[in-house]
């Protein structure tokens, strides 16, 4: 249902980002190629949130290369992401997709009825024309997903997308998630919640000190890790 | 655009449309001018009566005589009418005022609490007056402003034998005022003060203020009306300018003047007839 | 306007003069905020997206303008407007028009700086979004405006009082012309130096009526606007 995209394979050649000596990813040779969710797991501060921003191209990478389908570059035309707080416009809800939609370069005659599917799909068609900034958390991260998606992306990056909701709204999101990936939309996404990265990860890649320590596909990752910082991990210790 | 900036540039090309209607609509002349004559309410006497002889607006400037003069002379006046003759012959002969044509004269005369403190109450002699004054260090409220009622007392003190620079004291007050402001200032301090009888009449806030010196010739005030020289300034409206002077000192200007009273007190007399005034 | 009529019985027959004066000084006051809006907030909008060197003195600098001196405001517009000063060609000395500069400049500073910092802060709050929808210049400065609309009607608020309180600006370029370029405060000032008192401070009155009107109207509209958008 969707043509072909030039954003992937998303490839990660030798990435590293240095801030102020802080080395925040070393060394991350990486592709997130089309298919079923990737997610990023780790301990805070492990890097998730930077490698997720480095692949939205918000941030470039102090050595190393980093490419969209084979190309350096790639405004985010066909890439959205959600942050783990996203700021709420202060808007209607319908007015925040609206927007989106508007800098995504939509036709406006089309903006009415992408509004509506939006809200549909993330369940907000009732709350459309309250103020954004009013909603509960679980309907703003659900706003932020339809606000993403409104961009018609092919790659859409989730940082932390129930970090702080109840169990309902947990569900709730998921359920988009999943719903988005069936869609053909490659889901690339951090958590440190390892019930979530169980439930959704078509494979999985954990960060510990901003360098990959092992990736592979969920069910071999869950039932089989292979280094002791993933066991580790994995066991609910604490990885320092 | 989003409708914010949009309504605000409405807004502000829509001033500016209104402004441009304003000045283009009127037949106007500036008239730089003193508070004397303003504060007095003469112009307010006498304006009214020339636009519905002419269709002429005459808009007010009113300032000391030293700002009306400079404000004429960087032409942004089309007439000046002030009241410091030397200065207005200095105006002329450097080429900024084309004539000077005598209006009218009023009177200062020397405020002074009731009290009376230098015991100059009733005299009619303004140069032995200032002199007590100084002698007994008696408060005094200048002007300070260059304006002709400054100018004026400064002259008098100097007929007086008094250098003023030299010999003031704590009890000589400058305050770089107008007229209303000093005789404020008096009252709240029951000081002297020099005033044009026409701003202190249609004066309110008195307290305790009396009129302790008048009559005196030297307390004379001159009026003179000058065209601003177009030749200087070409932005001069020479020819509505010189419609207001010729009807000022018209017999029916004249009139106009003569017949402007407060609480039946005659203000300001016209003498235009009177070319050596 | 008569003497001996008290301010009170000014306001409340609805003295014509009296009528005009208030509608001039809004006329003008509103003008000027207007205008300086149009500049400042664009202005402060771009210095508070964009890095450049001496930011920092330029932010200094907007911030301590916003106390310039009416009195030194006023003599420059005059010498500027003056006709032999470089703008004199166009006659606005003494009219409404010179008063309108004269208070967009005081104003302008005001607005600038108050809409740099409520811009600035918004920024930090959408920079990530706004970058993430792959948003222009032109984009991100007309979104952030828009959004920060409810907080830049405050910046407003504050230039128009600053606008409809001083004097010393406006009588100098203006020239208290009766029933041309006479205002509220310039009238203030007039009565005050004509020793009617009572009649200034019937007028100080009704300047500060009208202030809070203003105020309370702006307030109004803001908080229906927020309960809409948030």
């Amino acid at each position: 249902m969707r043509a072909p995209s030039s954003e992937l394979p998303i490839e990660f050649d030798h990435v590293t980002l240095t801030a102020g000596g802080v080395t925040i990813l070393d060394q991350i040779t990486l592709t997130l190629a089309p298919g079923a969710p990737t997610v990023l797991i780790g301990p805070n501060g492990s890097g998730k949130s930077t490698l997720l921003r480095v692949a939205m191209g918000l941030l470039s990478p102090s050595r190393g290369r980093i490419t969209w389908g084979g190309l350096e570059d790639v405004p985010p035309l066909k890439r959205a992401i959600v942050f783990q707080r996203p700021a709420m416009l202060r808007r209607s809800a319908a007015a925040n997709i609206r927007f989106a939609l508007r800098a995504a370069g939509i036709p406006r005659a089309e903006h009415a009825r992408r509004t509506g599917e939006l809200l549909e799909l993330v369940g907000l068609a009732h709350v459309a024309d309250r103020a954004a900034r009013r909603l509960s958390g679980g309907e703003q991260q659900r706003l932020a997903l339809a606000r993403a998606l409104a961009r018609d992306p092919a790659v859409l990056f989730l940082d932390e997308p129930t970090a702080s909701l109840d169990p309902v709204a947990t569900k709730g999101v998921e359920d988009i998630i999943r719903a988005v990936s069936e869609r053909n939309i490659k889901v690339v996404m951090a958590t440190h919640d390892l019930g979530e990265a169980r439930r959704l990860a078509g494979d999985v890649v954990m960060l510990h000190r901003g360098r990959i320590v092992e990736r592979g596909v969920a069910v071999s990752f869950f039932d089989a890790p292979q280094t002791g910082e993933a066991r580790a991990f994995l066991a609910g210790e604490l990885l320092i | 655009m989003n409708m914010l900036t949009r309504r605000l540039i409405i807004a502000a090309t829509a001033s500016f449309v209104l402004v441009g209607q304003a000045v283009a609509q009127e037949k106007s002349i500036v008239v730089a001018s003193t508070t004397s004559t303003q504060d007095s309410g003469l112009f307010g006497h006498l304006l009214p009566m020339f636009k519905a002889k002419t269709g002429i607006d005459v808009k007010v400037v009113a300032q000391g005589t030293g700002q009306a003069l400079d404000t004429a002379r960087r032409g942004d006046a089309d007439v000046v009418f002030v009241h410091a003759k030397p200065a207005e012959e200095k105006f002329v002969a450097e080429g900024f005022g084309v004539k000077r044509h005598p209006v009218m004269y009023n009177d200062f005369v020397l405020i002074g609490p009731k009290s009376d403190p230098a015991g100059i109450k009733g005299s009619n002699d303004i140069v032995a007056a200032l002199g007590t004054i100084k002698a007994k260090s008696a408060d005094f409220i200048s002007r300070g402003d260059k304006s002709g009622t400054h100018q004026a007392e400064l002259n008098l003190w100097k007929v007086a034998g008094v250098d003023i620079a030299k010999d003031r004291g704590p009890w000589y007050k400058e305050i770089g005022q107008g007229m209303g402001a000093a005789l404020n200032t008096a009252s709240a301090s029951n000081a002297y003060v020099l005033a044009d009888r026409g701003t202190w009449l249609s004066f309110k806030n008195r307290g305790d203020l009396v009129i302790a010196v008048e009559g005196d010739k030297r307390l004379f005030n001159q009026y003179g009306v000058m065209l601003v020289n177009p030749e200087k300034h070409p932005s001069v409206k020479k020819d509505l300018g010189q419609q207001f002077i010729d009807w000022l000192v018209s017999s029916e200007g004249q009139r106009a003047i003569a017949d402007y009273r407060i609480n039946g007190e005659q203000l300001f007399y016209p003498n235009a007839s009177d070319s050596g005034a | 306007m008569t003497q001996d009529v008290t301010a009170l019985q000014l306001v409340l027959s609805g003295d014509p003069a009296l009528f005009a004066i208030v509608r001039l000084s809004l006329y003008v006051s509103l003008s000027a905020v207007a205008l300086a809006a149009l500049i400042g907030i664009p202005l402060g909008a771009w210095i508070a997206l964009t890095k450049f060197p001496g930011r920092q003195g330029v932010i200094v600098l907007l911030n301590a303008l916003m106390g310039l001196p009416p009195v030194v405001v006023g003599l420059a517009v005059y010498l500027m407007l003056s006709r032999s000063g470089p703008l004199g060609a166009f006659g606005l000395l003494f009219t409404p028009g010179a008063m309108i500069v004269a208070q967009t400049v005081l104003v302008t500073p005001i607005i600038a700086a108050l809409a740099r910092q409520t811009i600035e802060d918004l920024w930090i709050e959408y920079r990530d979004e706004l970058s993430a929808m792959n948003l222009g210049p032109l984009g991100r400065v007309a979104a952030l405006i828009w959004d920060a609309r409810f907080s830049l009607v405050t910046a407003l608020l504050a230039g128009f009082g600053r606008a409809a309180a001083e004097v010393g600006a406006i009588i100098i370029v203006g020239g208290n012309i009766e029933g041309f370029t006479r205002t509220m405060t310039t009238a203030i000032a007039l009565e005050t130096s004509k020793g009617d008192l009572p009649l200034a401070v019937g007028l100080g009155l009704v300047l500060i009526a009208i202030v809070i009107a203003v105020n309370a109207l702006a307030w109004t509209a803001r908080r229906a606007g927020e309960r809409l958008a948030g």
